[in-house]
């Protein structure tokens, strides 16, 4: 830029004098005004502050690690979904009731009818694939508020999955869905463990510690975990590298804009509404392979924390603004506070007391970088 | 005072041998009960700037968005190149070569320039099973290089183009418009919320754009931005043709006069000395 202002005409003198000043702050502008910036900076803190005050709870030890890993990995798994949905400019609000719903799904079947478990869940996901699309469908061709349309299916979903549970089997719980799945493919994939042989080294080299029973503390990475992973890794990618990010950005932030250069923004958002609903089924595969049942109230309020997770990443609740790597974190933020709080034997009430708090700071922290890039100049 | 409309400019540009760009013959277009358009007739060749002024409700938006396939008209012709044209979606209008860069909802703030340039024509680099992935370097190069050619140095292209001042913005938009491949491009009011200098900025720009020869129809209720890039002026009234003029046939006042058209306006302004 220097060796040119001389050459040309008049202007780029002015615009080089203007970027000497004007190079540093725009740095400084871009590391804080990442839309993840908030979530990064929250987590590191949240980590700083257990790391100092649960050192001696075990927090921090192989199992306690996992401990909060799950639960955040449960979140991450639907946040990804939810922001990714948010930034394409909706909202999915029966997330929640979609989880319990798809694990009565898989639940229902096997134990009902011994279809096997494997066929079940193939049928869970396309049932939530094809409920998600309706939920898209609705938003794109009514323009209603997703918010209204998603509360329908909310209650429609968490009714259906009670009076079908009830009328099959005659109880809101049904279990023995590990038996179902003991040995079949599809037990591992949604609540197997991968790198077992690694753990047992490391308990061999006390690295990690031991069950009374003499197996090591941790069992190996859990399949949640990485199912997690796998979804913010494709997501993250999805959304900043490739069309159809580009797409999601520009129908979240101005749908109207989009469609008229050509965005097939109908498509884009049948499509978010679609990976919601996958999203809480995957959610719903590795509850209820991990406790062997489904039952009326799983999935309660997971909307909200989804929600809340990708709000405090960064996501704006108008669309056209967030991160997936920002949603991780919010789902991290969640686990580890969440555990952190058990581990120090706080009550577990002022978890709700600081959700609350964090989601208010998120958005108000959100509300000002948006400020700051729509009025800068 | 009001030549009867000569809408074939027959003194005004160039070659008239090769068809206009853009030729509509008494346009109508009727919502419901409301005529928003009563037989508009216009010619746009290529290499002009040609203005559309008139008051507001005087059918403007409706006529550029008949012509950029947001509507289709109730009556009337509609020629593309000679050819008669029927557009179902803004997106044919856009394959054709029409494009509308329109004031307020050209561009997402949010998003960087260079994702908001390539919106809906991503650069692709590779393929991995569904997904294409976006040539961002690429992208980021061309944009750089596109600002650069109508001197504005656009220090970062992924810096969201909220940071742009009115005038960039809209000049991002033009440009946008004619990297890909604009035959006909319809500016709606791109001067109306910007100052002096960012007005001057994307005049200067509207010349460069017409020296490529392209066809542009720019919509203004400032007669004299209209009169500083225009080469033929079309004035709207009450949904209706007033009539086409040569820059050479008319005059700055006349133009105001004529765009006024209500005797009380017009009154009015010669009250406040011609300067509404």
């Amino acid at each position: 830029m220097a060796e040119s202002s001389g050459a040309e005409t008049t202007t780029p003198v002015s615009a080089a004098a203007y970027d000497e000043r004007l190079i540093r702050q725009s740095r400084l502008r871009k590391f804080l005004g990442r839309p993840d910036f908030g979530a990064l900076s929250g987590l590191i803190l949240v980590f700083v502050f257990f790391g100092v005050t649960a050192r001696g709870t075990g927090m921090f030890a192989a199992d306690g690690v996992l401990n909060w890993l799950t639960v955040s990995g449960y979140l991450m798994i639907i946040a990804v979904g939810a922001a990714l949905l948010m930034i394409g400019g909706e909202f999915d609000l029966s997330l929640g009731s979609m989880i319990g719903f798809s694990g009565m799904m898989i639940a229902l079947p096997t134990i009902t009818f011994h279809v096997p478990v494997t066929l079940s869940v193939l049928l869970a996901f396309a049932v939530a694939l094809t409920i998600g699309f309706l939920n898209g469908l609705i938003v794109v061709r009514t323009h209603l508020p997703s918010f209204i349309v998603t509360l329908a299916s909310l209650y429609i979903l968490r009714g259906l999955m009670l009076a079908l549970s009830i009328l099959f089997t005659n109880r809101t719980i049904v279990g023995g869905v590990k038996e179902a799945a003991d040995g079949a493919v599809v037990g591992f994939v949604f609540s197997g463990t991968i790198g077992d042989s690694l753990f047992a080294w490391l308990a061999d080299h006390d690295v990690i510690g031991r069950l009374p029973n003499g197996a090591p503390s941790v069992r190996g990475v859990p399949m949640l975990i990485v199912w997690a992973v796998a979804i913010a890794l494709v997501g993250h990618i999805v959304l900043t590298k490739t069309k159809a990010g580009n797409w999601i950005f520009a129908s979240g932030g101005d749908a109207y804009a989009a469609r008229s250069v050509g965005v097939p923004v109908a498509r884009v958002k049948i499509a978010l509404f679609m990976l919601t609903a996958f999203c809480a089924c995957v959610f719903a595969a590795c509850q209820v392979m991990e406790f062997g049942s489904a039952a009326s109230d799983r999935g309660l309020l997971k909307e909200f924390e989804a929600i809340i997770a990708a709000v405090i990443g960064g996501c704006l609740l108008t669309g056209g603004y967030g991160s997936v790597i920002g949603a991780c974190c919010g789902a991290l933020i969640y686990g580890v506070v969440q555990q952190g709080i058990e581990f120090m034997q706080v009550p577990n009430d002022w978890f709700r007391v600081f959700l609350g708090g964090m989601l208010l700071i998120a958005v108000l922290f959100n509300n000002l970088i948006r400020r700051r890039i729509m009025s800068a100049r | 005072m009001t030549p009867s409309s000569d809408r074939d400019g027959s003194a005004a540009t160039s070659a008239p041998a090769q068809p206009p760009l853009i030729e509509v013959r008494n346009l109508v277009k009727h919502f419901g009960p409301v005529v928003a358009l009563a037989g508009v007739s216009l010619t746009v060749r290529a290499g002009e700037v040609h203005c559309l002024v008139g008051d507001n409700g005087a059918g403007k938006s409706t006529l550029i968005k008949t012509l950029s396939g947001v509507y289709r008209p109730t009556g009337g012709d509609f020629l593309f190149e000679g050819k008669p044209v029927s557009f179902s979606s803004p997106r044919e209008a856009l394959d054709l070569g029409i494009a509308t860069v329109f004031q307020d909802l050209a561009m997402i703030p949010l998003l960087s320039i260079t994702r908001n340039f390539f919106m809906g024509r991503e650069p692709v680099k590779n393929r991995l099973g569904p997904f294409s992935f976006m040539d961002m370097a690429l992208a980021d190069r061309i944009v750089h290089e596109d600002m650069r050619r109508i001197g504005i140095d656009v220090r970062d292209p992924q810096q969201p183009v909220g940071t742009l001042s009115g005038g960039e913005r809209q000049c991002v938009a033009i440009a946008r418009a004619v990297h890909f491949g604009a035959k006909v491009l319809i500016l709606d009011e791109p001067t109306s919320a910007l100052g002096v200098a960012q007005t001057s900025m994307v005049l200067k720009f509207v010349r460069q754009v017409r020296g490529k020869g392209l066809g542009l129809i720019f919509i203004t209720h400032n007669v004299r931005h209209a009169y500083a890039v225009g080469d033929r002026f079309t004035v709207l009234n009450r949904g209706k043709t007033l009539g086409t003029f040569a820059k050479s046939e008319i005059g700055l006042d006349q133009l105001q006069t004529m765009m006024a058209g209500d005797k009380e306006l017009q009154e009015l302004s010669a009250e406040l000395g011609g300067t509404v």
